[in-house]
């Protein structure tokens, strides 16, 4: 037998996480009195990992390595430049709310970095089992952060209700992909492909195991009927975690989605599509409905969340029609634009509810926003943007996010779900339209002035005008998402 | 005149302005807030003019087109033009922000910046949506004035002022959405292009003719607003400032009319004449119902607001009967609903602003104590009410005209509101102004300063010159409501 040294060069990126993270581990069990050591390493190793990922693994084709277990494309790489930048603003953000309640302990950004290196398993992956093991190493750490405020009674709830949910939603995927491999006897997605393209697989077994790993994505993305965490989740969580929860890992359950789906199981299409469209269409609607109900901002943004992940979906179901794959690229690409949209203005909205927050005080609920025009005129404009976008009235990114979501989904003949998507949307409007209401056409009952530090101040800003930004001018970014998926499909 | 982008400046002076004026922040700055939108609003009418004056008249096709690529994966275009249906309502709209502006001069006290910022946006928008000949262009604006009318409603409006702002948004919001969906099926239909003129051309079923209508109507019913679903509108108005009263009724109701001339009409020709009939049956209800809903309201922009709903009845009933006097008459009812509807809230305002009442009751025997002041208030009730000699006759006559030629009983209905019109205009002005001073609120009333005369004078002007001699505003459209027709004619099936 011999032993083949595989190529790690794809994989620096990861590496240079990973090597990162002991030394966090280092600094956390060495260092402990240097307070800012743990979180200025967590920066430079996001920056760094982007640097590597930029200079040295983009080359815009397609790489396998580790026996075709990982994949080095501009699909991978452009969702992990997105999801360092994310989690890197999160961490930002969050920092200050860590510190006024002694949270700030290095652990935390150890199980950060864990995190986005466990992302970045999960979108480079090209085999169930690193699918799989990415996916635990996110989830695990993202357990351990939920759970990070120890005193907190709702902090330890919440960690635990993820953990129990979590761990069966990993068991159903595992399920799935053992019938997967039963059905085709590969792990590799390139090979399941070819399997099902020769037929030689199984279709009962097949579809069984697609039913399951359709659950552990549901799961992830939070969508209906696998939504129940997601508001637990959300409220116990200290809001930094909430803020880490709700943005990078729905760009990493978007790219299982589209590596496990498009990449793996592509010939069974019409059934995942179809379960697809069960899942969006209920996401939708309860989504919008539950956050109605919301006085609590944190919950409010978990149903909005779900809802907007729901229409996602809808750009994901509107690839083939009747067979004929010529919408398939505009859908997904649509998808991925939706995602990172909804990543943008997700940073945004939970950035505006970390600033709010000070000592002692959680700026939780929707009342706790009551006259912010007076308190900070200039924040008050840029929680309005996030909002508007969020309702995808223009000139915001959220617009036109939903105007191509929509678009696949007319293409696709699919009528009845756009008009659907746009009812619901009008209820969406209404919770986000009273955020608005609350900062401007009532009088403030907290008159404490805002204090964040200055680089807070000054990328919140620069998230929010983004929004307004992206909307005058999305075609880069809807380019961007274009190129990376083009180039991985082929 | 051809080397400007005039449609661009005309739509991005005012927001841009607006902008700037949001910058003087507090209310420290009011004084430098109020002189930069009053500079803002003056550009953005002045660049207006060279759109008239350089006009021609002989041809329908666009002009002072604007056309470079915007979201190239969607082929949406930065794509404006104005033709003669349009032409007319960016010059009003820049005018009418430019009495707004004035109007709110030394009124609005708190938060004055955003005020004004909110108008000048507000007002860019509006010329956006007049001039926007990219289907998704045209909805981004649409979509996007309802920003800052939420805005104003819901900061500086009367007691009611967050039920009103809401529901007024997500009234809009319901029909634009559909109307959005509508959009996406076009695109696809005309093979990737969201040219509104591509569309014009398009052939299309009459099922999905029907349904494209629907969607239509959805959106632009509400803004209009048709009967039944008008009842944002009284609310809206009641609690609105009145520099938000003034843009509703002015410039925002004409938003929904124009789809109709843009949009249903010319897209969905078949599906429009089949159900001609429902809409003129809607248009005479809220002509003939509204009237009499109008007639027992106690609070004066109320009663306004009702009366703006009957002539906006006249309007839509203009435009379904497929004639050239119909449809001229209907164009020219818009443009002087927006100076008489703007001038009769104007003058509420005044009002208001000195007695912080709407309540007719409240009144009695003003013209005692603000003789100049009634003289103006006198003219715009006579106008409302449609009197010869004044810009609410030409528009109402000629839509009668039209409807004699295509249904006597439609046309016998129609001419109810010269009565419904006069009685509630009129009697409103009684109660009012005239008989003797009824408190000693009233007593202590002060007649009209310089800004106030000014404004109304202006208007007063417009008023006067359209009821005398309408050419120069008919002239503009005649070839486009031509074309229009025409183009409706031909069958798409």
């Amino acid at each position: 037998m011999n032993f083949v040294v595989p190529d790690f060069y794809p994989a620096a990126a990861e590496i240079f996480v990973a090597v990162m993270a002991l030394v966090i581990m280092l600094a956390a069990a060495f260092a402990r009195g240097v307070r800012w050591l743990a979180y200025a390493l967590a920066q430079i190793t996001l920056i760094g990992a982007a640097f590597i990922t930029i200079f040295v693994t983009m080359s815009g084709e397609v790489v396998h390595t580790f026996s075709g277990m990982f994949v080095g494309d501009l699909l991978g790489d452009f969702l992990k430049l997105l999801i360092y930048f994310s989690v890197a603003i999160a961490l930002l953000y969050g920092r200050g709310y860590l510190a006024d309640r002694k949270l700030d302990r290095p652990e935390f950004y150890l199980l950060a970095v864990l995190m986005t290196l466990g992302m970045m398993v999960m979108v480079t992956s090209n085999h169930m089992l690193t699918l799989y093991i990415g996916l635990e190493m996110m989830s695990l750490a993202l357990y351990a952060m939920v759970a990070f405020d120890r005193d907190s009674a709702r902090s330890t709830e919440a960690g635990m209700k993820y953990f129990v949910l979590g761990a069966l939603a990993s068991g159903l995927l595992l399920y799935g992909m053992s019938m997967v491999y039963g059905a085709t006897g590969a792990l590799d997605f390139g090979s399941i492909h070819e399997a099902l393209y020769y037929q030689s697989a199984n279709k009962t077994v097949l579809l069984f195991g697609l039913v399951f790993l359709m659950a552990g994505i549901a799961f992830k993305l939070g969508v209906v009927p696998f939504h129940m965490w997601v508001p637990d989740v959300y409220q116990g969580a200290p809001t930094a975690v909430t803020l880490l929860i709700a943005t990078a890992p729905k760009l990493a359950a978007f790219a299982m989605a589209v590596r496990l789906l498009v990449f793996g199981l592509f010939e069974l299409v019409e059934q995942w599509q179809a379960m697809l469209m069960f899942l969006a269409v209920l996401s939708i609607i309860l989504g919008n409905l539950a956050a109605i109900a919301q006085s609590n901002i944190k919950r409010m943004l978990a149903y909005s969340g779900i809802s907007h992940m729901g229409f996602m979906l809808l750009g994901l179901l509107a690839g083939v029609v009747d067979g004929d794959r010529h919408y398939a690229f505009g859908a997904y690409s649509s998808a991925m634009f939706y995602a990172v949209s909804y990543v943008i203005m997700s940073l945004a909205s939970f950035g505006m509810v970390l600033l709010l927050s000070r000592a002692g005080f959680e700026a939780e609920n929707v009342d706790d926003f009551k006259g912010l025009n007076k308190r900070s005129p200039w924040f008050a404009a840029m929680m309005m943007i996030i909002m508007f976008s969020m309702a995808g009235i223009p000139f915001f990114i959220g617009f036109f996010a939903k105007l191509a979501v929509l678009q696949s989904v007319v293409a696709a003949g699919h009528v009845w779900l756009a008009v659907l998507a746009v009812m619901m949307s009008v209820i969406g409007a209404f919770y986000y339209l009273r955020v608005v209401k609350v900062m401007y056409f009532d009088e403030p009952v907290d008159t404490a002035p805002i204090h964040a530090p200055a680089d807070v101040r000054v990328l919140l800003s620069v998230n929010g005008l983004s929004v307004a930004a992206l909307g005058l001018a999305p075609q880069g970014l809807m380019y961007l998402c274009g190129i990376a998926l083009l180039a991985s499909l082929v | 005149m051809t080397g400007m982008p005039l449609l661009s400046l005309a739509i991005w002076i005012p927001i841009l302005g607006g902008l700037l004026v949001l910058a003087t922040g507090s209310d420290r700055n009011a004084p430098l807030a109020r002189i930069l939108a009053l500079l803002a609003a003056l550009a953005g009418f002045l660049v207006t003019i060279p759109l008239y004056i350089g006009f021609d008249t002989s041809t329908a096709a666009m002009q002072f087109v604007e056309l470079s690529p915007w979201i190239r994966p969607f082929n949406i275009n930065y794509h404006l033009g104005v033709d003669g249906i349009s032409v007319l309502f960016v010059l009003l709209n820049a005018f009418i922000t430019f009495i707004v502006v004035i109007a709110g001069w030394e009124v609005i006290r708190d938060k004055v910046a955003q005020y004004m910022a909110a108008f000048l946006i507000m007002s860019g928008l509006m010329n956006g949506i007049f001039s926007a000949l990219d289907g998704v262009l045209f909805y981004v604006f649409f979509e996007a004035s309802l920003i800052p009318l939420y805005l104003a409603i819901g900061i500086w409006g009367g007691p009611n002022r967050v039920y009103a702002a809401i529901k007024f948004f997500l009234y809009t919001l319901v029909g634009s959405l559909l109307m959005l969906v509508a959009l996406l099926y076009l695109f696809m239909q005309a093979g990737g292009s969201f040219a509104i003129l591509d569309w014009h051309q398009l052939p299309i079923g009459m099922t999905a003719q029907t349904l494209i209508f629907f969607a239509f109507l959805a959106a632009f019913a509400v803004k209009v607003p048709m009967w039944p679903v008008h009842t944002w509108l009284p609310d809206a108005h009641v609690e609105a400032p009145t520099g938000g009263s003034v843009v509703l009724a002015a410039i925002a109701l004409k938003l929904g009319a124009y789809g109709f001339l843009r949009f249903s009409l010319p897209i969905v020709p078949d599906a429009a004449s089949e159900y001609a009939p429902l809409i003129i049956a809607l248009s005479l209800i809220a002509v003939v119902y509204i009237g009499f809903v109008a007639l027992v309201q106690t609070d004066m922009k109320k009663l306004v607001a009702y009366s703006s709903i009957a002539h906006m009845g006249f309007v839509t009933l203009g435009f379904f009967m497929f004639n050239q006097l119909g449809l001229e008459g209907a164009l020219v009812q818009m443009i002087s609903h927006g100076f008489v509807s703007g001038a009769m809230f104007l003058c509420i305002g005044v009002l208001y602003d000195r007695m912080h009442s709407r309540n007719i009751a409240d009144y009695g025997g003003v013209v005692n104590k603000m003789p100049k002041f009634a003289a103006f208030f006198m003219l715009f009730s006579m106008a409302n009410a449609g009197l010869p000699g004044t810009s609410g006759f030409v528009g109402e006559f000629m839509v009668i005209l039209g409807a004699v030629d295509f249904n006597f009983w439609v046309a016998f209905l129609a001419a109810t509101t010269l009565i419904l019109g006069a009685a509630y205009t009129l009697w409103m002005y009684k109660r009012v102004m005239f008989g003797h001073v009824a408190n000693d609120h009233v007593a202590e009333l002060d007649d009209i300063n310089a800004r106030e005369f000014a404004f109304l004078a202006l208007l007063a002007l417009c008023v006067l010159a359209m009821g005398v001699y309408p050419f120069p505003f008919t002239e503009v459209m005649h070839a486009s409501v031509d074309e229009l027709l025409r183009h409706i004619a031909v069958s798409k099936l």
